[in-house]
């Protein structure tokens, strides 16, 4: 039994179903880090005092963060652009320089975190603390999250493209939507939390 | 895997006609205009603004960025009237979140004196 | 299925599917893909859970009765930790209220209504194959398990599960025992399926649907599950962030929501402090509104479905209550801090919720209204769908209106937190909600396992169960209007101004524990007719709806040939037709 849609438009909607889904996983997502960020606002505004980010935080380390993240997003879209114009190989470099890029992201903030601690500061030490490691903390899983998927479609999720290219081509795009969507997170932490 | 010869035409999982060597030249303007905007945002925080201006700098940067990740790499700008509404809805949700709990907290007891 | 023009055409590979070779056990009942094994899954886990949830509350109702007592036979069971001498201890009596609030709305309620009817009638009522994404479905199921699974084994670790109510208010929460960090696991759990079934529902609904089956042609029951799915999309995720939160004050030492200077018995907290506890009240009741109307649209779905097939007329103002549910769903999310007028709110914000929430009763009213309506001058049958259906009515009508000066600040002022606020919920999702997911087992039964239930027993459960439901919560108006307040282990009885209205204890106790009694014809029923019910065709109910089109039970795939909708979803006693009902899908 097919579900339609799968790959294929419905024309009254002109998407397909997994096109809709990660624009509603999307949505969701945006009410999380919204969530947050709220909570960020409230802490902040009821607080005595806050110290200004790059007091306490590394702004020259965050802003490479920053480009190679944006990177790992230019990247990402070429991967599928590759796709779409039916160049596997290009495929593939784009892709693996995308779980790269993301992959020196994450050392880069393991490196950030391992700092802070040898420092003593921890997120029980303040709620500026606090705040800033469980935005970037849950921002880190979901890097860790696209890039596991991304992985996959480099990997044995490939083989996909043999026998399916249209609807490969497809999950490589809805993939890097969310991609795209963890860089746009970043890209209002950053601000927010080095810079203010 | 077999690479076939590039041609510019193809077409988007929508069925229609997609320029990818436009949309390519898109990407690479976007990620220029990317990284110029992040040095600008580093670049006024160090002038250390008063809290209310700084803040509204950087979130408008932050917007403008934020945007042209969501229009051209996210491929907005041509997107369904569904996925609009969806996201129309989210956003007037978000806004919801962002400051009724906000003001409720500052309009309060605990807020007084 | 058409191949874009450009792209070399894949080889007719659909997604591979086992369904070719004969699924093993696990694959056909346990790990299955298939929407309505999943929704029978989902259904009858929530059934046990509902009735879990309901013991728990008939142990606390021996307390509220008889504070102090020794509970006979049972309390000696629970052993000396919880009731020693068979007498409940206080913090025994708070674990048992906030794992039956957290038990009936998280794992009894949401998962039958949505995820059993939503799974089970969904597809078929749109003339769908299966879901959009059957093993996003399937892992939906499965994480709900787990969520369920670890909110059981909380009960057993040191110190117990949950109490401090099943709204965790900060600081109470974050200084609990470590049963209140397995609520906040087992709530992430829950979140995640909820979330993951809300995507596929809502594409489910938008993409699978037949032809000629628009927006404005759906039976009530799919739009009332569509803005649902909206509903637990968007108001979920705050709390999942809340829970992390307050993860990070109980294990990492973070103060999100401890005020500075909390003394703790006598000792200073070391926490870094500047936290807010009404942060966590704003995240927590983001969703929480927003929840209520996933508890009730479900059953309005259900209800109406019922109330059209069993008058044999179209419903009244179908249209109307169809802009209603989307005014209820979107306004739904401006309303919560009703929830918290006693915390300092200052008047211009007590103003724009008082508003709010006066303005989200109009939608609500319409709908029950449109419902009221649609029973006149119709040919009622009163078999045991329409008994519950019906009586969902005036139930739902006295739990929202009894709602309405909780909405109005200064009449929630003696009001909040008393037994007045448990007796309106009560009415709303017990006899109100509860009743609906009754009779939706009624009446969905036969499409499920191609034979009734038994209708002299579904007569005795329903009258049984109306009688006692308003036993159980119409004297809790009296005692919170009195000033006793909810969530005390002796029911008030340590007070002065209460021992007028304590014997309305005895009352809800012998009340619940006869409802009790009444239960046992259900569950007799619905095992028993999976044998021996009277056996019947497709469409038992001569019903106009495109599930009772399918065979019963309907097989893998759900239909022999694509439906197609050629008119509205309650055409009855349309003039001048063969039979008083045209089905949606026939020609």
């Amino acid at each position: 039994m097919e579900i339609p849609y799968t790959v294929e438009i419905r024309r009254d909607t002109g998407l397909n179903n997994g096109k809709i889904a990660i624009w509603l996983f999307l949505a969701s997502e945006v009410m999380l880090f919204g969530a947050l960020f709220a909570s960020y606002i409230l802490i902040r505004t009821g607080s005595t005092s806050w110290p200004r980010g790059d007091t306490i935080l590394n702004v020259p380390l965050a802003t490479f963060n920053t480009i190679v993240l944006i990177s790992s997003s230019v990247t990402m879209v070429m991967a599928w652009a590759s796709l779409m114009r039916g160049r596997f190989n290009t495929f593939r470099v784009y892709m693996a320089s995308t779980v790269l890029l993301g992959g020196v992201f994450l050392v880069v903030k393991y490196f950030e975190y391992s700092h802070k601690f040898h420092d003593d500061l921890f997120p029980r030490t303040n709620n500026f603390l606090a705040i800033y490691f469980t935005l970037t903390g849950l921002h880190m899983l979901h890097v860790i999250g696209g890039m596991a998927v991304n992985a996959y479609f480099l990997g044995p999720g490939a083989k996909l493209y043999k026998t399916n290219p249209v609807w490969f081509t497809n999950r490589v795009e809805h993939s890097g939507l969310f991609w795209h969507f963890v860089d746009l997170v970043w890209i209002f932490l950053f601000p927010t939390l080095y810079l203010l | 895997m077999s690479e076939h010869a590039a041609t510019t035409q193809h077409t988007a999982a929508d069925g229609h006609a997609v320029d990818i060597d436009k949309h390519v030249r898109i990407y690479i303007t976007v990620f220029v205009t990317l990284m110029a905007l992040t040095i600008v945002t580093v670049a006024i925080s160090r002038f250390h603004l008063p809290v209310p201006i700084a803040v509204s700098v950087a979130l408008l940067v932050a917007t403008i960025k934020g945007g042209l990740v969501a229009c051209y790499f996210m491929h907005l700008i041509s997107e369904k009237k569904l996925i609009y509404a969806v996201l129309a809805l989210t956003v007037a949700f978000f806004i919801v979140l962002m400051f009724v709990p906000l003001l409720t907290v500052h309009d309060g007891y605990w807020m007084r004196g | 299925m058409s191949t874009p023009a450009g792209v070399a055409p894949p080889k007719a590979h659909a997604p591979h599917e086992a369904h070719h070779e004969p699924l093993g056990f696990w694959r056909l009942y346990v790990f299955s893909t298939d929407h309505k094994v999943i929704g029978i899954q989902y259904a009858v886990t929530g059934l046990l859970f509902l009735l879990f949830g309901f013991s728990l509350m008939m142990l606390m109702r021996w307390q509220l009765a008889y504070p102090g007592a020794a509970l006979p036979l049972i309390g000696n069971l629970l052993g000396e930790a919880r009731m020693p001498g068979g007498i409940m201890l206080p913090e025994f009596y708070n674990e048992l209220g906030a794992m039956h609030g957290t038990i009936m709305v998280f794992l009894g309620v949401v998962p039958l209504a949505v995820g059993g009817f939503g799974n089970f009638v969904l597809p078929l009522q749109i003339g769908a194959p299966d879901m959009a994404f059957p093993r996003l479905n399937m892992l939906s199921y499965w994480s709900f398990f787990l969520g369920g699974m670890t909110m059981l084994a909380s009960f057993f670790v040191p110190g117990g599960a949950a109490q401090s109510g099943w709204t965790s208010y900060a600081p109470l929460s974050i200084i609990a025992g470590s049963g209140q960090t397995m609520w906040l696991f087992g709530m992430v759990f829950l979140i995640t399926s909820s979330l993951l079934g809300a995507i596929n529902f809502i594409a489910t609904t938008i993409q699978l649907r037949a032809k000629g089956l628009t927006f404005m042609r759906f039976p009530f029951f799919v739009w009332a599950q569509f803005v649902t799915a909206f509903l637990l999309l968007l108001a979920f995720p705050p709390l999942e962030a809340a829970a992390f939160l307050q993860l990070m004050d109980r294990l990492a030492g973070t103060s999100f929501f401890l005020p500075s200077g909390l003394v703790v018995s006598g000792q200073v907290l070391t926490n870094a402090g500047g936290g807010n506890p009404l942060l966590w009240q704003h995240l927590f009741w983001f969703l929480a509104h927003p929840e209520v109307y996933v508890l009730i649209l479900p059953a309005m779905g259900i209800v109406s479905e019922i109330i059209a097939n069993n008058t044999r007329k179209p419903l009244w103002g179908y249209r109307s209550m169809v802009y209603s549910l989307i005014f209820l769903g979107f306004m739904s999310f401006v309303v919560w801090a009703h929830h918290m007028f006693m915390t300092g709110m200052g008047t211009a914000m007590a103003a724009f919720f008082q508003t709010t929430t006066m303005i989200i009763s109009i939608p609500s009213v319409v709908i029950l209204t449109a419902l009221i309506i649609s029973l006149w001058g119709g040919s009622i049958r009163f078999n045991t769908p329409m008994l519950f259906a019906t009586a969902f009515l005036p139930m739902f009508g006295i739990g929202g209106l009894t709602g309405l000066p909780l909405g109005l600040n200064v009449a929630d002022i003696p009001l909040h937190d008393t037994y007045y606020v448990i007796a309106h919920f009560h009415y709303v999702v017990a006899p109100g909600t509860i009743f609906a997911l009754f009779a939706g087992i009624y009446y969905w039964y036969p499409k499920a396992t191609g034979r009734k239930m038994n209708e002299t027993l579904g007569v005795i459960h329903f009258i049984g169960s109306f009688i006692c439901m308003n036993v159980v919560f119409m004297p809790m108006f009296l005692v919170g209007l009195a000033g006793v307040s909810r969530r005390l282990y002796d029911g008030g009885a340590a007070y002065a101004f209460a021992q007028p209205v304590l014997h309305w204890n005895v009352v809800s106790s012998w009340g619940a524990w006869t409802m009790a009694l009444f239960q046992i014809p259900f569950i007799f029923n619905f095992f028993w007719s999976i044998r021996k019910g009277e056996k019947t065709g497709d469409n038992p109910w001569q019903a106009t709806t495109i599930e009772w089109t399918a065979p019963s039970p309907p097989p893998h795939g759900n239909f022999l040939t694509p439906p197609e909708a050629y008119r509205g979803p309650y055409e009855y006693s349309v003039p001048g037709a063969a039979r008083d009902f045209v089905p949606q899908s026939e020609a």
